[in-house]
């Protein structure tokens, strides 16, 4: 899937009701998918090739887990994807809201921590690869069943990289730098 | 030289003992049970040296890695060296977001994977 550069984003507040919008079924085999969709718009936002992979990596991530726990690998249940651009701002020329909502088993949402790094062992990275790689991460119970994930990355302008609206775009001028982030030797999460 | 092809895995033997598994496509959860399964039968087919090659890989999320770091605990249960070979930056991004970048035996090419 490719996105086409002739129109220009509509950017919106946070919190309104998504641009974009997917509904799938809990099967893995569309998480490819999903985080083509992802990839894409990240692109078409601004964020460099690495940062795009790295949202679309949060958004597998993310997916997976509601997949193996939320729904114990039932591969039939529904999971909504929305997409927002966020507005330009101050230095920062924007950035991407992702919300992620399903039907599973609510839980409280301050269980949901990464395990610490230092056991290396087999699974249970997932919490920890979306803290990193994104900059603000939230979980809700839902009103009436399920749980909403809220995942939010921004970018700074560079002198290379021109505001979307001033460039006349094409994908390789359009190459934001995210905010740098801890070195992730030094978190903890 | 010795090679099995399936849908998402080929699997070469270059030398006696040595055995190259190469995904064919990106690995998520749709597709790690199928790498693991690949190499665990590998691991226990007297190999001395396990290779997978990522060449074909660009993209890997956390199933990969722990299937990757599943079989590195196996292989050395078994006395087998697990290298990784021809790994993709965006690849290499997640084993550094992990920190498991240094826990692997990471190398540029086959050739030097077979060769370690």
């Amino acid at each position: 899937m490719t996105v086409g550069c002739t129109v220009e984003p509509k950017w919106v507040d946070m919190h309104e009701s998504p641009e974009i919008e997917l509904k799938l079924i809990s099967d893995p085999m569309y998480l490819c998918g999903a985080r083509e969709l992802v990839g894409c718009i990240a692109k078409r936002i601004g964020f460099n090739d690495m940062d795009c992979s790295k949202i679309a990596l949060a958004v597998d991530e993310a997916l997976a887990n509601i997949i193996r726990h939320g729904y114990n690998k039932s591969f039939d249940r529904p999971i909504w994807i929305g997409i927002n651009p966020i507005k330009p701002e101050g230095d920062s020329i924007g950035g991407i809201e992702i919300t992620i909502d399903d039907e599973a088993k609510q839980v409280d949402p301050c269980e949901m921590k990464g395990r610490e790094l230092e056991d290396i062992k087999p699974g249970g990275l997932g919490v920890h690869i979306i803290q990193e790689v994104m900059d603000e991460v939230r979980y809700e119970k839902r009103e009436t069943v399920g749980m909403r994930m809220i995942m939010v990355k921004r970018a700074v302008r560079t002198q290379e990289s021109p505001r979307l609206s001033d460039a006349k775009c094409n994908a390789n001028a359009c190459c934001v730098t995210s905010i740098p982030k801890k070195s992730s030797k030094t978190r903890t999460s | 030289m010795a090679k099995q092809q399936s849908d998402f895995i080929t699997i070469d033997r270059p030398e006696q003992g040595v055995v190259v598994i190469a995904p064919t496509t990106d690995i998520d959860m749709s597709r790690s049970p199928e790498l693991r399964t690949a190499i665990r039968q590998e691991l226990g087919g007297g190999v001395h040296k396990l290779i997978v090659d990522l060449c074909d890989v660009n993209y890997m999320d956390s199933s990969g890695l722990a299937t990757l770091v599943e079989a590195m605990r196996n292989a050395s249960k078994t006395d087998t060296k697990l290298v990784i070979c021809h790994m993709h930056e965006k690849v290499s991004a997640i084993f550094e977001i992990a920190r498991l970048d240094s826990f692997f035996s990471i190398v540029e090419s086959r050739d030097d994977a077979i060769s370690l």
